[in-house]
């Protein structure tokens, strides 16, 4: 019963919220309590919970599957492709690794906004939105750190290709492949972007309760409402989740590297 | 009239004058020389000396800053496929198996039946045992004899073969040789670079030897290392150290 007195408070809808009803409970919040609360969190199975949980897992893997189709030939190609202009083209990519969430939210939303040159598409507060605003945040990582992993092994596999009449777009399949566990950290650097990050998925997403609400703006929420020990257990579950992705992805490329002997 | 492969030929090789310079540095100059079918060639001279540089211009790697290298039939190729190839003095070995580094080239260079060449290839030069294991957990040997099993698979009617036992302990290095061996007996033409007096003396039928990106004497190796032309091949010959 305890927990879906927590859980309810998921659909509170903070339009209509009020600072003055924020009750602050950071003194009485006992160092458990966070624990438990993931805990409950976790093995009580909550619909609507687990429905946040696996839109989080899905915009966010989606965003960084759609950075990785896209941004990694790109990258490849700007690893290989020598062009005036190419040195100011690596700074931009590189500077917009660092590029603000919310600031790419705004984007998005003035594009899929009603009267945005995308507004037809009518994406805008649908988990649509959360997808693009996420890739556009994945994939200058994607883009800046597959150019410099795939720039190196070309210096080592340059001769070789060449003489094999692999050059330019053509040495491409050869290098990603053989970048590949490599290039399976830079995926994780992206998730771990587009997971973190709660500005442009409340701009686009509206933080709609059973819609476009996930982790990290369900944390936003509960902070600001006040109920502390559920904000910091879904940030528990968080942490979680990312560890065990992480955890997964480190293993499977290490012992992939190991039997291709590319450790 | 289109020939088959094996009755045309993209030799001789000719160079021109050709010279190649970095800034204000000419590492070649005024380079003469005929590569004719068959036989090896070898590339004698001390470290620096432009060999490496030498056998990457005829490969085509790079172009010449002067004059010209050319293939009787252009760029090396027969019905657009080049039929020159090259071991380098590290092997470069992808991230792969031994077998699927085979593939890679092979594919690479658009030859037909991959698989059975492929398969044909190990079991030509013994590496059968490896075909599974990463190329890159080879030892130093395995991988000089990959990448030279890896050039012969494109069937080359020339091969360029860069000090390819320079990193190599004695052992090995006997290994690479017998499949030197193994190609010039089969006809398949060879220009290797050394500096190993030596291995120039067992193997090459002719040597070009090179100093300071200068090629100074082109003789028979009989010839050259009864009695050298130059002083300087002399006393490279005599043991003394050159620079």
């Amino acid at each position: 019963m305890r927990l879906y007195a927590k859980i309810t408070i998921l659909n509170f809808d903070h339009r209509k919220h009020t600072s003055d009803v924020v009750n602050w409970n950071l003194y009485n919040l006992d160092a458990a309590s966070p624990f438990r609360a993931a805990m409950q969190l976790i093995l009580g199975l909550d619909p609507q919970f687990l429905q946040i949980v696996g839109l989080s897992l899905s915009v966010t893997l989606t965003a960084v599957l759609i950075a990785a189709v896209i941004g990694l030939p790109l990258g490849a190609l700007l690893a290989l492709a020598r062009f005036p202009g190419r040195s100011a083209i690596i700074v931009l990519i590189n500077a917009l690794m660092g590029l603000p969430p919310v600031v790419a939210g705004l984007v998005i939303f003035l594009l899929l906004s009603r009267s945005g040159p995308l507004g037809a598409l009518g994406w805008l507060f649908t988990p649509k939105a959360m997808i693009v605003a996420q890739s556009i945040l994945v994939l200058p990582i994607v883009i800046a750190l597959t150019r410099q992993i795939i720039e190196d092994l070309w210096a080592e596999y340059c001769e070789h290709l060449t003489s094999l009449g692999q050059t330019g777009v053509r040495a491409i399949p050869t290098l990603l492949w053989d970048a590949r566990f490599s290039l399976a950290t830079v995926l994780l650097a992206g998730f771990g972007r587009a997971s973190a990050e709660v500005g442009a998925v409340l701009i686009v997403g509206g933080n709609i309760a059973g819609y476009t609400r996930v982790m990290t703006t369900s944390i936003a929420l509960e902070t600001s409402t006040g109920d502390l020990a559920l904000a910091l257990g879904l940030g528990i579950t968080l942490l979680a989740l990312t560890l065990a992705i992480n955890a997964i992805a480190f293993g499977a490329s290490r012992i992939g590297a190991r039997l291709a002997g590319a450790s | 009239m289109m020939l088959p492969d094996d009755a045309s030929t993209i030799l001789p090789l000719t160079a021109h004058a050709a010279g190649y310079r970095v800034g204000e540095k000419w590492l070649l100059q005024q380079a003469n020389f005929t590569i004719q079918a068959g036989r090896l060639t070898t590339i004698l001279g001390p470290n620096g000396a432009g060999k490496s540089l030498f056998l990457r211009l005829c490969h085509g790697l790079i172009s010449p800053s002067t004059g010209s290298i050319t293939w009787s039939a252009s760029g090396g190729a027969i019905n657009g496929r080049k039929r020159h190839a090259m071991v380098f003095q590290k092997p470069v070995m992808l991230r792969r198996s031994a077998r699927a580094n085979l593939i890679h080239a092979l594919r690479a260079a658009g030859e037909p039946q991959i698989q059975a060449r492929a398969d044909e290839t190990l079991e030509r030069f013994g590496l059968n045992h490896l075909a599974a294991q990463p190329a890159r957990l080879l030892s130093g040997g395995e991988q000089q004899r990959l990448a030279l099993a890896r050039a012969w698979s494109l069937r080359p009617q020339v091969l360029f073969l860069d000090e390819p036992t320079s990193q190599l302990d004695p052992g090995a290095t006997r290994q690479i040789e017998e499949m030197i061996e193994v190609l010039k007996r089969e006809g398949v033409t060879l220009v290797m670079s050394t500096h190993d007096i030596a291995q120039a003396r067992r193997l090459a039928d002719r040597v070009l030897f090179l100093h300071k990106g200068a090629i100074i004497e082109d003789s028979t190796t009989s010839e050259f290392f009864k009695k050298p032309a130059t002083t300087t091949a002399r006393a490279f010959v005599a043991g003394d150290l050159l620079w």
